[in-house]
């Protein structure tokens, strides 16, 4: 039985190459690994191996052939004592080109495809019951002390909860979000680190692969930079690459963004980065209530979830519920504060400003809806269409750097399905577009600032 | 590389060679057959072929017991054959088809079996040692006595998070191989163009950890190799380096030309150092099997091999549906650790 050798494609563009030289002639016996012909593609020529063993009966495409498309039968091979000429080609064993099709199949039906909403896209269902019973005893507590207690409640409920980063046992934490773990729960599960982001990051990936649920701290997220590898394309990517069988439920959390007269290095706001990431859940919580709630939320996901702290509200006090198993779920905005003349967009420190502008312009008689998004993936555009609908304005607030924004996002997303009810242009609060500057004077110029919100305000307003 | 040691190796048995071979065999089938298909263009983007590396992953597994874990790089396809998946699942993902390991979604650097412990198939070099470190983290944490199998080149061997690993995984006593691949090239760069420290498994002392070289176109001796590095991890004596040497005959993926090195070379290795002919030879001369026995065997793994590559190429292509399926899950796939 004779086998037909095709030209082969040698690089995933190739389409057609030149046939440069045959290092067989007719009659030769060929093993398989037995380099057959020189082939120049676009990028390189290379050697052609064989894999059938058997005899050149006949070469088709003679040597210096130029444009010969891939597919394209070049020589046969023949078994001993046959004949090329009356050889009986086997087309079962030969080199099929793939039938046309069956490459097309996905472009035909891409359309439909495409049509499917993304995880986190606008016109989900609104979730509108409220976090925790009206009539709930409240506490006044930090940030700080709401963080700890939900990683205590949650390591105190899974056995395969644990803790690790760098300083957050024997130091008590960088920033003392871990006091007490460690007396508490031991150093199996409160885990100091050496200064080694890339690594702890691609370990504790490898231990939520393993079966553990691993809460990954970055002393800030600044340092996350060098694990970034591995959040995005291992943690992030896996589940989708092993079509559903091997999931990475692992929380990295830490401060983000800046904090006070740190400089360039130690001052940026990752949301936009992390929110970008299809596989990623994204969580920036502004509250006491909401960081307790959404922590003990994030630990529980089977996913991968970046949770983005900011060191400046860790000592800010506010009231939290004193209920049993304090959860907030993802993708459900807060409404702080009710109005009718314009919506302010924020999450995380960005709130402060946010809810500052808005007290002001009260006292222009501008009232503000301000709304807190609390997780930017799956991020709950519903909440912010439904009230720009009523007040037919938007000013969204971040610290970090304007281009590629949050701000944004939400401003295509409103252009997209709520154009008609938009009475001005959507303006976008940002950090600056330089790096954080050191000098007191000129930090405080980089960031975003209350009195721009304010200004925003009356411009979308015109009054 | 040194000659060839004695074969004779007393302790043997006839079927453990058999395995051995049929296990090579398979693996150096399966990929001839993957370039095949590259070439039909049925295989797209990047392929890595295993041709000349088949003693490394097969030796490592005749050491390892069930329930240990390995995870490695791209040049996987070898790794999953070994640890047990279905010839068939893995020549479907390559071609991209719904019958694939990954449904199609991850292709020839991206496969997991959950079923077989096998932790993938990772893109990115050296992005699999840590992860591999954490599976036998979660190992230690959950006290079952398993030993992870984490598998890299030459060239990952230069990464900073290698280093960053094995300091880890000394400083917590982690259960785990390090398998170096030495096969001598990363992608086109010769060890001794990217390295003045070219002995990988030597850098271990500066962390503490022991390690050694093994032939790797010896079977025998990596599976030995092997047996005493798992001994060494399940003693609760902490990680294991073995630098592997090992040679690649094919190029570093399908679109390489290969210039960096002679033809010459190649062969040499080919026709001196062929892991697959030194267990033949073995079997022959110890009078295990006849020519025709091994001819029997050679067609059964040709068989198997291409009724896996007719299920690749019956396989229809995904339901487009899925492009939206499997980014976020609603529980832990793998199920949680207890």
């Amino acid at each position: 039985m004779a086998t037909e050798v095709l030209m082969p494609a040698l690089s995933p563009t190739m389409e057609e190459g030149t046939l440069a030289k045959w290092l067989v002639r007719e009659g030769d016996t060929v093993s398989s690994g037995d380099i057959l012909a020189e082939i120049e593609t676009d990028k390189a020529t290379m050697e052609f191996e064989a894999v059938d063993e058997g005899i050149v009966g006949k070469i088709l495409i003679s040597e210096g052939t130029e444009g010969v498309k891939v597919n394209t039968p070049i020589a046969i091979l023949v078994e001993e004592g046959e004949d090329a000429a009356d050889a009986e080609v086997d087309t079962a064993q030969s080199q099929q080109p793939v039938p046309k099709e069956k490459r097309q199949n996905s472009e035909d039906q891409s359309a439909s495809g495409m049509a499917h909403p993304a995880p986190a896209s606008p016109g989900a269902a609104r979730d509108l019951s409220p976090d925790w019973p009206a009539d709930a005893e409240m506490k006044t507590m930090t940030v700080r002390e709401a963080l700890r207690d939900a990683m205590a409640e949650e390591m105190r409920s899974d056995e395969n909860v644990f803790i690790m980063g760098e300083e957050v046992a024997e130091y008590q934490g960088a920033y003392k979000i871990t006091q007490g773990l460690l007396d508490e729960f031991g150093a199996r599960r409160v885990i100091d680190t050496p200064i080694t982001e890339h690594g702890f990051a691609g370990l504790g990936v490898g231990a939520a692969f393993g079966g553990l649920r691993p809460i990954v701290e970055f002393m800030t997220f600044n340092f996350a930079m060098q694990a970034m590898d591995q959040i995005v394309n291992s943690a992030a990517k896996t589940l989708y690459m092993s079509g559903g069988q091997m999931g990475c439920p692992i929380v990295f959390r830490g401060p983000n963004g800046a904090a006070a007269r740190v400089g360039a290095q130690h001052s940026q706001d990752y949301a936009a980065w992390y929110s970008q990431i299809p596989g990623l859940k994204v969580a920036m919580p502004y509250s006491a209530a909401d960081a307790k709630g959404l922590l003990k939320s994030a630990i529980r996901d089977p996913n991968p979830v970046i949770f983005l702290e900011n060191e400046i509200l860790y000592g800010r006090s506010f009231d939290v519920p004193q209920v049993d198993d304090l959860t907030v779920p993802f993708g459900k905005a807060r409404i702080w504060r009710e109005g009718s003349d314009v919506t302010l967009v924020s999450f995380g420190i960005g709130m402060t400003y946010a809810l500052e502008a808005a007290e002001a312009l009260a006292k222009d008689g501008i009232e503000a809806e301000v709304i807190d998004l609390r997780t930017l993936r799956p991020m709950d555009t519903a909440t912010v269409i439904e009230s720009v609908k009523k007040t037919n304005r938007c000013v969204t607030v971040e610290e970090g750097f304007p281009q590629g924004s949050v701000g944004n996002y939400i401003s295509s997303v409103l252009m997209q399905e709520a154009f008609d009810w938009l009475d001005a242009p959507v303006i976008n609060c940002a950090g600056k577009d330089v790096p954080m500057p050191y000098a007191a004077n000129l930090e405080k110029l980089a960031l975003v600032t209350a009195k721009e919100v304010i200004e925003a305000a009356h411009a979308v307003t015109y009054r | 590389m040194a000659t060839r040691k004695s074969t004779a190796k007393p302790n043997v048995s006839k079927d453990e060679l058999l395995h051995f071979y049929r296990e090579m065999l398979l693996i150096r089938r399966f990929e001839e057959k993957a370039g095949q298909l590259y070439g039909m263009g049925l295989i797209g983007g990047f392929c890595h072929l295993y041709i000349g590396q088949e003693a490394v992953v097969v030796g490592l597994e005749a050491a390892a017991d069930e329930g240990d874990k390995r995870v490695t790089s791209y040049r996987d396809h070898g790794h999953m054959l070994a640890s047990g998946m279905d010839p068939k699942g893995v020549m479907a993902e390559l071609t991209g088809r719904e019958g694939g390991y990954s449904k199609g979604k991850g292709g020839s650097m991206h496969m997991f079996s959950r079923e077989k412990h096998f932790y993938g198939g990772h893109g990115i070099v050296a992005a699999q040692v840590p992860i591999g470190a954490g599976l036998a983290f979660a190992d230690k944490y959950l006290g079952n006595d398993r030993v992870t199998f984490t598998y890299f080149g030459d060239g990952a061997a230069n990464q900073g998070q290698v280093a960053e690993t094995y300091n880890m995984a000394e400083l917590w006593d982690l259960p785990v191989v390090f398998v170096i691949e030495n096969n001598q090239y990363a992608m086109g760069t010769s060890v001794k163009r990217a390295t003045k420290s070219p002995d990988f498994w030597e850098r271990g002392a500066a962390y503490g950890i022991e390690g050694e070289a093994v032939d790797g176109m010896d079977v025998l001796a990596v599976k030995a190799a092997g047996e005493k590095a798992v001994a060494h991890c399940r003693a609760g004596k902490g990680p294991y380096i073995l630098e592997v040497m090992t040679y690649r005959y094919r190029g570093h993926s399908m679109s390489d030309p290969a210039k960096y090195r002679t033809r010459d070379e190649v062969q040499k290795m080919r026709e001196e150092r062929d892991a697959i002919e030194h267990v033949r030879q073995l079997l022959l001369t110890g009078k295990h099997a006849t020519e025709d026995e091994l001819k029997g065997v050679d067609k059964q793994i040709k068989d198997i091999v291409n009724e896996a590559a007719e299920f690749a190429k019956e396989s229809p292509e995904p339901d487009v549906g899925e492009l939206w399926t499997d980014i976020y899950a609603e529980a832990i796939p793998q199920g949680e650790a207890i």
